[in-house]
C-alpha cells in the first residue's frame, strides 16, 4: 500500500465522496483561496469548482447553515479552522444539530461532518490548542470519531461523511503531517463509526487511547516491551458511540487497563471508559485503572509550561510498571 | 398582486383556523389536558397566512415557538398537529416534540424552534444548499419575533444570504413584546428592518394585521428570491395579543390596553375592510368559514384525545438514522 500523509488522506477522502455524491460541499473559513489553514483542503476546489466555499467568520452560520443544508437534502462538510471556536456556534450543534431528528419524531436526516482541529501544536496557548471532543460524548445525537493516524484519517472521515447522522470529526494538527499506509481502493473496506482496533496485542495491560494519545500509547507499549512486559493497545477511533466491547474483552485477557489521552483528565471521555469497565468487568481487574490526561488548567503558552502540561510515555510505563 | 375571491377566502379560511386552534389549544392547556408550554399566534394570523400563501408546497420555512400558526398555514394536518401537542403517537412527531417542537417536512415546515433565534442560520443554510448544491429554485422563510431580532444568529444569517444572493426570506413579526420586556427598552431602531440596508437586503414594513399586504409583500419577496436576486426583510407588525405563554400572569402591562389594541386591529375583524376592490363576502359566508373552522378544530382536538400516547419504548428510537 502506498504512503502518504494524514492530511492528504482526509483530501483522498473528500474527493472521493464528493466524486461520488454531488450533493456534498464543504464550507468554512480559509478553505478555498488558501486550501484550509493546514493545507487540508488544498487543490479540492479546483477539482470542484463552486463546491468548495470560504465563508465569513460567521461560525453560528458555518454550523447552522451546515444543519439547513443538510434538512434541505445536501450533504455538507463543515470546517471549524480550529476545534476551540466549537464553542461559538454552541446552541447549533446542542440544540440544533443534535436534537432535530429526535425532537420531530425522526422526519429529519442530518448528514453533516464537522471537521475540528485540534490539540496542542506548540504555542498555540490556551484558545487554539484545546481537544474538545469529550464535550460532545455526553450529548445524545451526535456522533464524534478521532482518527489517529492517515489510514483512518481517510476510512473514519469517509464514513462520516457517508452517515446519515451528524458526525464530529476531530482531527489532530500535529497528525496531519504523519505519514502512513493508505487504501486506495476505500470502499472495498469500509470504517463502521463505533468500531475500536486492537492494534497491537498484548497479555499483560491493556492501554487504550484515540487521536493523538495513541502516540503515548504506542510509544509506552515499546518501552514496556523492552522489559519484558506484553501491552495490548487499543485505538477506540469513535468515542460516541464507543467499542465497549472490545475495551471489556481486551481487559477480560490482560486484567489491567491503562488510558490515555491529551485532554484534560477531569470529565474526559477516558473517564467513561473507566467508570463502563469498573460497571461490567470489574471482577476482571486484578489493579485500579490508571488514567492519564492533561492538568485541570488552560493550555499555557511558554514552551516550558506547556511541557509540564503533556504527558509523556514513560508516564505511562512508570504507572503501569507500579500495577504489575 | 390582484387576489381573486377564491383566495381571499382561502387566507379567512386559514386565519379562522388559526384563531379557532389557538383557541382550543389554550383552553385545553388551562384545563391541564395538554402538557408543556404553549404560546399563542392569535392576533398575528394575518402573517403565517399572507406569507405561506405566496409559497409552493416544496418551500421551506422555519418556524417559533410561537409556531402554531405558520404549521397550519404551511398546510399541516391539523388531526396531527393537535395530536403532537398533546403528546399523542399519532402526532406529526410522534410525541417526541410538542408544541414548541412541531414540525412536518412532507409540507416543508422544517420546523418550530425552542430556541429564540435559532432559524436564520438553518433557513439561510437551506437556501444556500437548494440554490447552489442542489440547483432548484426553492425559497426558505424564516419567521422570527422583535426578540429574536437581537441575536447575533441574526447578523451572520443576513450577511450571509446578502453577500450570496440566497433565495431567504427573513419575516419579523414584530409583536412588541420580547417575552415580558417591552421592545423599546432594549432596541434603539425605530423599525427592526431599518436593520436590512446594513446588509444591502430590502427591508418592507408591513400592515401584519392585514393578510392581502403581507400576501403582497411575500409574492416580491419571493419572486426576487426565486430570480436569484437575494435575501428580502418583511417587518409585519403586529401585537402580541396573549401573553408569553398560556398562563402568563402578565403583571407586566395593561391587559385594557391590550384588549383596545384587539379591538382595533384584530385581523380576522379586519378582513372585510381590506378587502381587495371587486371582492366582497357576505356575512353570511364568514360566520360560516368560521364555524366550519371551529368544527374541524373539534374534530382535531377529539381525534387527539382518542389517539394513544407513545409506548414507553419509543422514548429510545430516533436517535439516529444510521
Amino acid at each position: 500500500m502506498r504512503k502518504i500523509t494524514f492530511s492528504e488522506a482526509t483530501r483522498e477522502a473528500m474527493a472521493e465522496e464528493m466524486e461520488k455524491y454531488p450533493e456534498v460541499f464543504v464550507m468554512g473559513e480559509d478553505i478555498a483561496r488558501q486550501g484550509g489553514i493546514f493545507g487540508q483542503f488544498r487543490g479540492l476546489p479546483d477539482e470542484f469548482p463552486g463546491r468548495v466555499i470560504d465563508t465569513p467568520i460567521s461560525e453560528t452560520f458555518i454550523v447552522g447553515g451546515g444543519v439547513g443544508a443538510a434538512l434541505a437534502g445536501a450533504r455538507p462538510v463543515v470546517d471549524m479552522h480550529f476545534a476551540d471556536f466549537i464553542g461559538v456556534a454552541g446552541d447549533e450543534i446542542l440544540n440544533q444539530m443534535a436534537k432535530i431528528r429526535y425532537m420531530f419524531g425522526g422526519q429529519a436526516k442530518i448528514p453533516l461532518v464537522l471537521r475540528a482541529p485540534d490539540g496542542i501544536a506548540g504555542g498555540g496557548a490556551a484558545q487554539h490548542s484545546q481537544s474538545m471532543e469529550s464535550w460532545f460524548i455526553h450529548v445524545p445525537g451526535i456522533k464524534v470519531v478521532t482518527p489517529s493516524n492517515p489510514y483512518d484519517a481517510k476510512m473514519v472521515l469517509k464514513a462520516a461523511i457517508e452517515s446519515d447522522d451528524p458526525v464530529l470529526y476531530f482531527e489532530n494538527k500535529v497528525l496531519y503531517k504523519e505519514t502512513g499506509e493508505v487504501p486506495e481502493k476505500a470502499d472495498e473496506v469500509p470504517y463502521v463509526i463505533g468500531k475500536a482496533r486492537v492494534e497491537r496485542e498484548g497479555t499483560d495491560v491493556t492501554i487504550v487511547s484515540y487521536s493523538i494519545g495513541m502516540k503515548n500509547a504506542r510509544a509506552a507499549a515499546d518501552l514496556l516491551a523492552g522489559d519484558g512486559v506484553s501491552a495490548e493497545v487499543v485505538d477506540l477511533i469513535s468515542l460516541s458511540p464507543w467499542d465497549k466491547e472490545t475495551v471489556i474483552n481486551s481487559v477480560k485477557k490482560t486484567h489491567r487497563l491503562c488510558l490515555v489521552a491529551e485532554s484534560v483528565k477531569q470529565g474526559g471521555a477516558m473517564a467513561e471508559v473507566a467508570a463502563t469497565v469498573c460497571e461490567e468487568a470489574l471482577e476482571y481487574l486484578d489493579a485500579p485503572v490508571l488514567r492519564y490526561g492533561a492538568p485541570f488548567t488552560p493550555i499555557p503558552f511558554a514552551p516550558t509550561l506547556e511541557k509540564m502540561y503533556r504527558v509523556y510515555p514513560e508516564d505511562l510505563v512508570k504507572g503501569i510498571k507500579g500495577v504489575l | 398582486m390582484a387576489v381573486s375571491k377564491e383566495q381571499a377566502a382561502k387566507f379567512y379560511e386559514t386565519m379562522c383556523t388559526i384563531r379557532c386552534f389557538e383557541e382550543s389549544v389554550k383552553k385545553d392547556f388551562l384545563n391541564g389536558e395538554i402538557p408543556g408550554f404553549v404560546h399563542m399566534y392569535i392576533g398575528e394570523e394575518a402573517i403565517a397566512t399572507g406569507i405561506c400563501g405566496a409559497l409552493r408546497g416544496t418551500d421551506l420555512i422555519e418556524s417559533t415557538h410561537r409556531g402554531h400558526g405558520h404549521c397550519i398555514a404551511k398546510g399541516a394536518d391539523i388531526n396531527r398537529m393537535m395530536a403532537e401537542i398533546f403528546g399523542k403517537r399519532e402526532g406529526l412527531c410522534h410525541g417526541k416534540g410538542g408544541s414548541m417542537h412541531i414540525a412536518d417536512f412532507s409540507i416543508g415546515m422544517l420546523g418550530a424552534n425552542g430556541v429564540v433565534g435559532g432559524g436564520y442560520n438553518l433557513a439561510t443554510g437551506a437556501a444556500l444548499a437548494n440554490k447552489m448544491v442542489l440547483k432548484n429554485d426553492t425559497v426558505s422563510v424564516v419567521f422570527f419575533g422583535d426578540g429574536a431580532s437581537n441575536r447575533g444568529t441574526f447578523h451572520e444569517a443576513a450577511n450571509v444570504a446578502a453577500a450570496w444572493k440566497l433565495p431567504v426570506i427573513f419575516v419579523n413579526e414584530m409583536n412588541c413584546w420580547a417575552s415580558t420586556t417591552p421592545y423599546r427598552t432594549t432596541t434603539a431602531v425605530e423599525n427592526i428592518s431599518d436593520r436590512a440596508k446594513g446588509y444591502n437586503m430590502p427591508g418592507v414594513i408591513v400592515d401584519g394585521q392585514n393578510v392581502f399586504e403581507v400576501y403582497d409583500a411575500a409574492v416580491k419577496a419571493v419572486e426576487r428570491a426565486r430570480k436569484g436576486e437575494g435575501p428580502t426583510f418583511i417587518e409585519a407588525k403586529t401585537y402580541r395579543i396573549e401573553g408569553h405563554f398560556v398562563g402568563d400572569p402578565e403583571h407586566y402591562r395593561s391587559k385594557d390596553e391590550t384588549m383596545k389594541i384587539f379591538h382595533d386591529t384584530d385581523p380576522l375583524k379586519m378582513f372585510t375592510k381590506q378587502l381587495p376592490k371587486g371582492v366582497r363576502f357576505t356575512q353570511a359566508e364568514l360566520d360560516k368559514t368560521l364555524e366550519e373552522a371551529r368544527q374541524k378544530v373539534a374534530d382535531a382536538k377529539a381525534y387527539a384525545v382518542a389517539c394513544e400516547y407513545p409506548d414507553p419504548s419509543e422514548y429510545l428510537t430516533d436517535v439516529y438514522a444510521d
